[in-house]
C-alpha cells in the first residue's frame, strides 16, 4: 500500500486546461454542423420566419412589408368564405388520399411479398409510380378524365352510363384530384411497406403454421403489430403529403371549378402570385403549418400508442 | 408419443442435384435423436422438411403410423424451437406462450393454466408480463423452450436450440432440455453442429455429411467405433488422429509415410487385405511411455505444445501431417523436442484408404465401477 502511495504523490499534478483547449470537441462538433445550419438557416429557417412576420403586415407590389396590421389577416381569413371552403376542401382532400391510399399500397405490398416466380415484375410496376413526375403524371390523367375521348367515359360508356364531367363538374372535381393523387402517392407507399413487410423475420410466420395460424389470422397477430412503425411513418407522410399537395391541382383544375378543388396550398399561392397579396398568403401559410403540425402532434399522442418499436 | 419414420427421403432443390439423399432412419417413440452435422450438410434442412416447412422431394415420410409427405404443418402434431427463437417481440411472454393454444381455439382458462404450469417448469413465471426484448438470452431460450412444451405436441423439434447462448448457459440448458425429455417423453428431434452437444444429449445419434448418412448409433458407439475417418475426426474433441500407412503383416507393423514404425498387436493385420490403410488412433491413447507399460514406443518431434492444467495437449510430427496428444497432468515439453510416445494399439481403428470403411474395430473400452471399488 505504502509504495502506491508514494507512487502517487510523485505524480505531478495535471494543471487545469485552458478554454480554448477544453471546448475543443464542442468546436469540432459545430464545424460539422455548420453546413446544416447554413442550408437549413437559408432554405427552411430564414423563409419559416419571414413567412411569420409577413403575416402581420399588408405588403406591397414586390411583396414587403408596409403597414403592421397585427392579426387583421388571420381575422380576415377566419371571416372569409372562401378561405373556410378551402379549408374544408382540405380536409376533404386528405380524408379521400390517406386512408384509401394507405389500404391500397398495403394491399399491394402484401401481395408483392408472397415469394412468386416473376414477383419482381410486379414489384417494379407497383412501386413505379414513385418514378413519374407530378406534372407528368397530371397530364397523363388530364387525358384519361377528358370528357369525350377519355379513358373513363369510354369505359362508362360501354355499360351505357351516361358522361361524367371528371374536372368540370364541383361535385365530381375534388374526387378526381383525388384519385389521381393516391396513384402518384401509391409507387412510395408500397415501396416504403413492402421494405416494412421484408424486415419482418420469416420464422415468425413459420412458428405460427406449426401453431397452425390461418393466413388472415397471421395478418392480424403477426404482420399488422409487426408493421406498424412503418405504417404509423406511412401514414404521418401521406398526410403531410396531402395537406400540401399542389402540382396536380395546378395542371388538373387549377382550384376550380367554382372553387371546389382550391386547396389550401393553391389558394396561398393564387393569393401570393396572383393578386399579390403576401401578408393574406403568408397567414394562410402559418395556418396550414399550424394545422399540420397539430395533426401530427395528435397522432404521435394517440397513434403512436398502438405501434410496436423492435 | 409417437415415432418419425424417413424411408428414402431425399430433398433437391432444381430437380437435379440432391442435396439431402436416401435418409433411412426409425425415430423411436420417446427417443433424444440427435442430428449432428458441419453447416450445409443439410441437417436443418432435414428437420424442416419433418417440419413441414419444406417440401419432401423424394421417399416417405411417417409421424406415427401415417405417411405425412403432404400434410401441413399443424397437423404433424410437432412442435418446434428455432435457433433465433423465433418470439413475437410485439407480445409479452405470456401471449408468446399461449399463441399457439389461442389459434386451436383451446378455453381460456386451460389456456392459462397449462401457461402458467410450463412457465413454472421453466422458471419464468416473473417474467410472464414482460416483453421478449427485456428478457437476457438465456430466458428468451426458455420462453422458446416453453412455447414447445405447451402445446403437449409428442414430437419436438430443435434446430440449434442453443447455439446462441454462452458456454456457461448452454451447459445447463444442455442438462436441462434432456431432463424435461425425459420427464415429458417427447419424441426429440434435435439438430445441432456441436458434437459436445450430441454426445451429452442424443440416446442416438446420426451424423449427416454432404446430405448423406454417415453413421446411425449411440454416441459411445460412434465415439469407439466410427464408421469412417469422417465420423472420426468430427466426433471427439481433439479429433482423432488419421495417417495413411503401409501394412507389414509379417511383422505386424504399420508404417507411416515419414518412417515411423508402429507395433500392432499380434495377428492383428492377418485379416486386412489392402497393403495401405488409414490408421486412426484418438489423442487419449497416445499416452506417457510410463503409463503406458508395455506399449510400442515410437519417438516424434513435438510441434506446438498447450498445458491446460489438467492436461497437457501437445501435437508432434507423424507421417504426412500433425498428430495430437493429450496426457493427463502438467508435463514440460518443449516445441521441438524428441520425445518418446507410447500407443494403445489396441485402440486404433483401421479405415480402407480408398472407400473410408473401417476395417478394424477398436478395443471396447467402457469400464464399470465395482461394488469392492466404490466401498474403497
Amino acid at each position: 500500500m505504502s509504495t502506491i502511495r508514494e507512487g502517487a504523490a510523485q505524480v505531478p499534478a495535471e494543471k487545469r486546461p485552458g478554454v480554448w483547449t477544453r471546448t475543443r470537441r464542442g468546436r469540432t462538433a459545430l464545424l460539422y454542423l455548420l453546413p446544416s445550419f447554413i442550408l437549413f438557416g437559408v432554405f427552411v429557417f430564414y423563409p419559416m420566419f419571414r413567412t411569420i412576420y409577413l403575416s402581420f403586415f399588408l405588403t406591397d407590389q414586390r411583396g414587403d412589408a408596409a403597414v403592421f396590421v397585427g392579426l387583421d389577416n388571420y381575422r380576415y381569413l377566419l371571416e372569409s368564405a372562401a378561405f373556410l371552403n378551402s379549408a374544408k376542401a382540405t380536409i376533404l382532400f386528405v380524408l379521400y388520399t390517406v386512408p384509401a391510399g394507405v389500404v391500397i399500397a398495403l394491399f399491394l405490398a402484401l401481395l408483392a411479398n408472397e415469394k412468386l416466380k416473376g414477383i419482381g415484375f410486379f414489384r417494379t410496376v407497383y412501386s413505379s409510380t414513385m418514378g413519374v413526375s407530378v406534372a407528368a403524371a397530371s397530364v397523363v390523367w388530364l387525358f384519361m378524365f377528358h370528357p369525350s375521348i377519355g379513358m373513363f367515359n369510354r369505359f362508362l360508356a360501354l355499360f351505357d352510363i351516361g358522361q361524367i364531367q371528371w374536372l368540370l363538374d364541383p361535385d365530381w372535381a375534388l374526387f378526381s384530384v383525388a384519385i389521381s393523387t393516391i396513384w402518384m402517392n401509391t409507387g412510395f407507399s408500397f415501396l416504403i411497406l413492402l421494405g416494412g413487410l421484408q424486415n419482418i423475420d420469416e420464422h415468425l410466420y413459420e412458428s405460427a403454421k406449426i401453431d397452425g395460424a390461418g393466413y388472415f389470422y397471421q395478418l392480424r397477430r403477426i404482420t399488422l403489430p409487426m408493421l406498424s412503425p412503418t405504417l404509423f411513418f406511412i401514414i404521418t407522410i401521406s398526410l403531410i403529403n396531402a395537406f400540401q399537395s399542389f402540382g396536380q391541382i395546378d395542371i388538373l383544375t387549377k382550384g376550380g371549378p367554382a372553387q371546389s378543388t382550391n386547396l389550401i396550398v393553391y389558394s396561398i399561392y393564387r393569393e401570393a402570385f396572383v393578386n399579390y397579396q403576401f401578408g393574406t398568403a403568408s397567414a394562410q401559410a402559418v395556418f396550414l403549418f399550424l394545422c399540420i403540425l397539430v395533426v401530427t402532434i395528435l397522432q404521435f399522442k394517440f397513434g403512436e400508442r398502438k405501434v410496436h418499436y423492435q | 408419443m409417437k415415432k418419425v419414420e424417413l424411408i428414402d427421403v431425399s430433398k433437391s432443390y432444381d430437380r437435379q442435384k440432391d442435396v439431402i439423399s436416401n435418409i433411412n432412419v426409425t425415430i423411436e417413440p420417446g427417443e433424444f435423436f440427435v442430428l449432428v452435422g458441419p453447416s450445409g450438410c443439410g441437417k436443418s434442412t432435414m428437420l424442416r422438411m419433418i417440419a413441414g416447412l419444406e417440401e419432401i422431394t423424394g421417399g416417405t415420410l411417417k409421424i406415427g403410423e401415417k405417411t405425412a409427405n403432404r400434410l401441413p404443418p399443424s397437423k404433424r402434431d410437432l412442435s418446434m424451437v428455432f435457433q433465433n427463437y423465433a418470439l413475437y417481440p410485439h407480445l409479452t411472454v405470456e401471449e408468446n406462450i399461449t399463441f399457439g393454444l389461442d389459434v386451436k381455439k383451446v378455453p381460456k382458462a386451460d389456456r392459462k393454466k397449462r401457461a402458467l404450469d410450463t412457465a413454472e417448469m421453466l422458471g419464468l413465471t416473473d417474467y410472464l408480463k414482460r416483453k421478449p426484448r427485456e428478457l437476457s438470452g438465456g430466458q428468451r431460450q426458455r420462453v422458446a423452450l416453453a412455447r414447445a412444451i405447451v402445446s403437449e405436441a409428442p414430437i419436438c423439434l430443435m434446430d440449434e436450440p442453443l447455439s446462441n447462448l454462452d458456454a456457461k448457459l448452454r451447459a445447463h440448458m444442455r442438462s436441462e432440455i434432456r431432463r424435461i425429455q425425459k420427464r415429458l417423453g417427447i419424441t426429440m428431434i434435435y439438430v445441432t453442429h456441436d458434437q459436445v452437444e450430441a454426445m451429452t444429449m442424443g440416446d442416438r445419434i446420426m451424423i449427416l455429411h454432404s446430405g448423406k448418412i454417415q453413421q446411425i448409433g449411440s454416441p459411445i458407439e460412434i465415439y469407439n467405433h466410427p464408421a469412417n475417418p469422417f465420423v472420426a475426426t468430427f466426433i471427439g474433441s481433439p479429433p482423432m488422429n488419421l495417417a495413411a500407412a503401409d501394412v507389414r503383416k509379417e511383422a505386424s507393423l504399420l508404417v507411416l509415410a515419414n518412417g515411423t514404425e508402429i507395433v500392432m498387436p499380434k495377428g492383428s493385420l492377418d485379416e486386412i487385405a489392402e497393403e495401405r490403410v488409414t490408421l486412426g488412433i484418438r489423442p487419449e491413447f497416445l499416452m506417457p511411455p510410463v503409463t503406458g507399460e508395455g506399449l510400442p514406443v515410437f519417438d516424434a518431434e513435438v510441434t506446438n505444445v498447450e498445458v491446460l492444467g489438467h492436461e497437457t495437449v501437445f501435437s508432434f510430427v507423424a507421417g504426412e501431417g500433425e498428430w495430437t496428444a493429450k496426457w493427463n497432468g502438467q508435463w514440460q515439453i518443449q516445441p521441438g523436442d524428441r520425445i518418446p510416445i507410447a500407443v494403445d494399439t489396441g485402440s486404433a481403428c483401421l479405415f480402407s484408404l480408398e472407400d473410408g470403411r473401417l476395417i478394424r474395430k477398436a478395443a471396447d473400452r467402457q469400464r464399470t465401477v465395482t461394488k469392492e471399488g466404490a466401498a474403497l
